[in-house]
């Protein structure tokens, strides 16, 4: 049975459920639990946003709070998953992966190819990515591009509560390690999600929206962003359609060529810096792949080249927008006209 | 005041959960004669994509609705008048009713899903849908891979003059996934408690696909609780099958791979919309889906053949016996129909696909219902 | 030790003649603390190692000739060519890698130790790191997070008096890397990195230790590597003179002979024969791995990912 749920509860849900199938998976992170050696409650926060509250009250100990120490967790976490289990760690911020990246691309990511295919690895890394919340530089980054660079790592970021749970369980089930991207500002929105477990495979990706006139390819929260461009395009005749490829790595090349052979025009949205990112690495990929397709120059509808600033007002100027979303569309079709 | 002469033409509403609907285009030209049951446009929903077959009979005098426009359940489409009605008269019409209409109001949690009712039945949860009251009662079993709403054409114009209820079997639809023994005789058992469940003595069995086998199996073991048999593109009174659809149904991860199997179900490739294959994507990537369905494949078909036979028994039933299929069936064959004992009935379809009750649901509820 | 010893020797003339390609750290001098403590592991006991990592591997029961191949980069290697020297790893016999990167390895143990904690098989693991590493900020992170886990593991500082080119008498802070133990509540103790028999002792009391529930522990081997940093180091930050004094005074393997051959009935002749078998071994692996082929081309591509 399907019901309105949150993300959140849609990704605590996910955790839940598999905990509950596989004695294996464990759940480590700062705060996860909240409360350990303190003299009130344990389980206090249940994460910073209260994503895990309600696990250790179920699981006990395959839950646990961790030091700050972030190279030391993550590295357990994959010497862990290494010898047996299936950890889930929190990085609480994409934004903190300086302090532990070691582990993950220079470990994780590569025990199976250097040890000639005889390692298995199956860790997840779930991560809080995204500006909106005037959290500032450091607390606001959208970085999934560094870790889709990485061979041997695999990418995700839902959309939406029924993407995150498939995706996550998915994640878990997954042999490989896994970075799961959760946009902070995602946290709160509602959907409809199945009660019972599924999986959602990756690199496959979901046509939101359908349209025969531009393709907008958006990651994460840009797609409701890109759904809100395209509700306004619709009353102007321009149907656009929007696929969200929900894993950067893998990446579902086929569906987004497939949309740009139909439409001619594409569009990317991507809430990341412009330089070495997704935006490009997709507009690279049409560009290669799909040149005789495009009737107008691609669209990349991204960040600036500059740090999450922290005033409000130049935050919202900071994120992409339905409205610049919307523009770049309409140039694409009026290109030539 | 309304005018007797002069029909509006609104937006159906098609299942429980269909909110508004989108025009995809007219089929029929203004001033032409419409009889009860033509098709006069194509209709997108939410759930499926349909051609909407006219309920009443008169001449268009008026396109209101455009291609490309969503309009609420009720809304005006068009007018049907009888011919000598004058232009101002239609305008006074339209203005009339376009003052009176509101759109139903969505309340939250309102719509399908507290309507949906559950049973217990040999462990398994079993959801159903009860539409209708009336003293006959009638019992739609849906095939291989589809749920209740197979029936989405069917079940409100049924419960007209009918209790109509609709079940997900075991290992569909919202029912428990985890099947234990997946044979017809297993089916058929937990169709014969449902009858019970719903405290009547006998109902008329619907059948489509591997639901119509199931249906004549309940028939032929508990022949005291079937009063009557329809059996639409059914599994079971013949040999061929098509294995590979099966198969890769079963087997099907992504879009790409489910689409083209899905268009092999009716004769018009553009029903299947995307918003049906997400529906179906989102069922079969639920746990246990995948092994449930392979469970219950083994046990009526292997490869290209099914191996179940109940032809035999046929001509031994003594309640009324309807066959319907659409005669370009590419899953079951329509040849099944043919030469079957003479206490059967049988109508062939031209010209639709093996989801009949949904490409050709005007005729087939008419058949059902005679 | 023999085995190590050998090993390593052959390797640094190997290397010299151009045949292996490259980097590669010796461990010859050091082979008293790889065996005395791997003595004390069970094979499904985990250790992790660093870049010079060949000595834990023999120790831990990583087969010879496969890890000759693999330093040669041929398809018969450990690791079928892919890792090379400084990712030689064999999880069948608990060995979870060489690391190229410096404290690499420590967290990757509080991890092992997670496992076999809430396995509850009885099984622990062990840290080797350098004098390096026992500066880098994973070492020290991991050793408080195995005692605030209270994780069944055992770290053992290697202290070769050099990180690279610079003396660690410099570079770490304190004179023992043992007294930072007490930082993190565990105990710590520094021992003759060149007696087998101190370093065998210390290791199992602290093997105990982790095993019983007790929690983790540091060792520090204070000891002596005979080569350069890597093959190729000019080692001009030594001393004249010091590595022929340190073969000459403190090789681990000739104290070893010694002890056994005055205060045990194994005599000289004895060792002498296990010194033919190790030849045999060795020149076998270095035959095998000269003759052996290179990984096919298709393998460039493969192991990525399980699936993708």
């Amino acid at each position: 049975m399907a019901r309105k749920i949150l993300y959140q509860d849609a990704i605590n849900e996910a955790l839940d459920q598999e905990m509950a199938r596989d004695d294996s998976v464990i759940v480590m992170g700062e705060d996860v639990v909240g409360g350990t050696g303190a003299g009130g409650e344990m389980d206090a926060w249940g994460g910073v946003l209260g994503v895990t509250k309600g696990l250790y009250g179920k699981y006990g100990d395959r839950i646990m709070d961790s030091p700050i120490s972030e190279s030391a967790l993550v590295g357990a976490a994959v010497g862990a998953a290494a010898t047996g289990m299936r950890p889930v760690c929190e990085l609480m911020f994409i934004d903190f992966m300086g302090v532990c990246f070691d582990q993950i691309y220079n470990q994780a990511a590569k025990f199976r190819y250097m040890f000639g295919g005889k390692a298995t690895t199956p860790v997840v890394i779930r991560t809080m990515y995204g500006a909106g919340f005037r959290a500032a530089a450091q607390h606001s980054q959208c970085l999934y591009n560094i870790f889709t660079h990485v061979p041997g790592l695999k990418v995700v970021m839902p959309s939406s509560p029924y993407d995150a749970k498939g995706l996550l369980i998915q994640a878990i089930r997954d042999d490989d390690p896994v970075i799961f991207c959760e946009h902070k500002a995602l946290y709160a929105t509602e959907g409809d999600v199945p009660e019972e477990s599924y999986a959602i495979p990756f690199g496959e990706a979901n046509i939101v929206r359908e349209g025969d006139d531009v393709t907008i390819v958006a990651l994460g929260r840009m797609v409701r962003f890109a759904t809100k461009a395209a509700e306004a395009l619709a009353a102007d005749g321009i149907n656009c359609e929007i696929v969200d490829p929900r894993t950067s790595s893998p990446f579902d090349e086929d569906t987004v060529l497939e949309s740009v052979e139909t439409t001619g025009r594409l569009v990317v949205v991507d809430e990341s810096n412009p330089r070495c990112s997704m935006a490009t690495d997709i507009s690279s990929l049409v560009s290669q792949k799909g040149f005789g397709f495009l009737q107008a120059p691609i669209e990349m509808v991204t960040a600036p080249h500059t740090p999450v600033p922290f005033s409000g007002a130049l935050e919202d100027l900071y994120i992409p927008s339905p409205d610049k979303i919307e523009a770049a569309v309409r140039k694409t079709v009026a290109y030539g006209n | 005041m309304s005018n007797t002469a002069i029909t509006a033409i609104t937006m159906p509403k098609w299942g429980l959960s269909m909110v508004e609907g989108k025009v995809i285009e007219w089929l029929v030209e203004e001033n032409t004669t419409i009889a009860v049951g033509d098709e006069i446009m194509d209709i997108e929903t939410e759930k499926i994509a349909n051609t909407f077959e006219a309920l009443d009979s008169g001449v268009l005098k008026r396109k209101v609705a455009e291609p490309d426009q969503s309009l609420p359940i009720g809304a005006l489409l068009g007018v049907l008048a009888e011919s000598n009605i004058s232009d101002e008269d239609i305008d006074t019409f339209i203005e009339d009713f376009q003052a009176n209409y509101s759109p139903p109001e969505i309340l939250e949690g309102e719509e399908s899903e507290t309507s949906y009712e559950w049973v217990e039945i040999d462990d398994y949860r079993i959801r159903y849908l009860r539409m209708g009251e009336g003293r006959r009662n009638i019992i739609l079993i849906h095939g291989f891979g589809g749920d209740l709403d197979r029936w989405l054409f069917t079940q409100g114009p049924l419960s007209a003059n009918a209790s109509v209820y609709s079940l997900d079997l075991p290992g569909h639809g919202q029912s428990t996934k985890a099947i234990r023994d997946g044979s017809i005789a297993a089916m058929a058992n937990i169709v014969t408690k449902f009858i019970d469940h719903i405290g009547v003595d006998h109902a008329h069995l619907v059948g489509h696909s591997l639901g119509g086998a199931i249906a004549l199996q309940t028939t032929i073991s508990d022949p005291d609780k079937v009063d009557a048999l329809s059996l639409i593109a059914t599994a079971g009174i013949g040999v061929e099958i098509n294995g590979s659809y099966i198969s890769g149904f079963v087997q099907a991860e992504s879009r790409r791979e489910i689409k083209p199997l899905l268009q092999q179900l009716v004769g018009d490739p553009s029903l299947i919309n995307r918003n049906l294959i997400d529906d179906i994507l989102k069922y079969k990537r639920l746990d246990g889906v995948t092994e449930a369905l392979e469970t219950i494949a083994t046990k009526f078909m292997d490869r290209d053949q099914q191996t179940i036979d109940l032809r035999n028994h046929l001509a031994s039933l003594s309640i009324p016996v309807h066959v319907i299929w659409g005669s370009a069936d590419q899953i079951i064959p329509a040849s099944h129909a043919k030469n079957l004992p003479g206490n059967v009935n049988v109508d062939v379809l031209e010209g639709f696909g093996h989801l009949v009750q949904v490409e050709a649901a005007g005729e087939v509820n008419k058949l059902l219902q005679s | 030790m023999k085995t190590i010893r050998e090993f390593e020797e052959r390797v640094h003339v190997e290397f010299a003649k151009g045949g292996i390609p490259g980097f590669v750290h010796l461990y010859a001098g050091e082979e008293a603390s790889a065996t005395g403590v791997c003595m004390n592991l069970e094979e499904d006991d985990y250790i992790a190692s660093n870049h010079r990592g060949h000595g834990h591997c023999i120790a831990k029961g990583v087969e010879v000739t496969g890890m000759m191949s693999e330093i040669y980069g041929k398809g018969s290697g450990t690791c079928h060519g892919k890792g090379g020297s400084m990712h030689i790893a064999d999880l069948d016999v608990g060995m979870m890698g060489a690391n190229g990167i410096v404290g690499g390895g420590p967290p990757l143990v509080c991890g092992a130790g997670l496992t076999a904690k809430l396995r509850g098989k009885g099984n622990i693991a062990l840290a080797f790191f350098g004098d390096g590493a026992s500066n880098q900020g994973t070492t020290l992170e991991s050793m408080n997070l195995a005692s605030v886990w209270k994780l069944p593991v055992v770290f053992v500082a290697e202290n070769n008096g050099y990180a690279e080119a610079t003396a660690s008498s410099w570079s770490v802070s304190c004179k023992d890397i043992s007294t930072r133990a007490a930082g993190f509540g565990m105990p710590g103790t520094t021992i003759d990195g060149h007696d087998f028999f101190a370093v065998h002792e210390a290791t199992r009391a602290a093997v105990e230790r982790a095993r019983s529930g007790g929690g983790p522990s540091l060792i520090e081997c204070k000891l002596d590597r005979f080569f350069g940093h890597f093959e190729g180091d000019n080692q001009k930050y030594r001393e004249p003179n010091e590595v022929k004094t340190i073969r000459e005074e403190s090789d681990c393997i000739k104290r070893f002979s010694n002890t056994i051959t005055n205060d045990t009935e194994i005599t000289v002749s004895d060792l002498a024969t296990i010194d033919g078998e190790v030849q045999i071994l060795i020149d076998d692996a270095v035959d095998k791995a000269i003759a052996g082929a290179d990984p096919e081309p298709e393998k460039l591509l493969t192991d990525v990912y399980i699936r993708y």
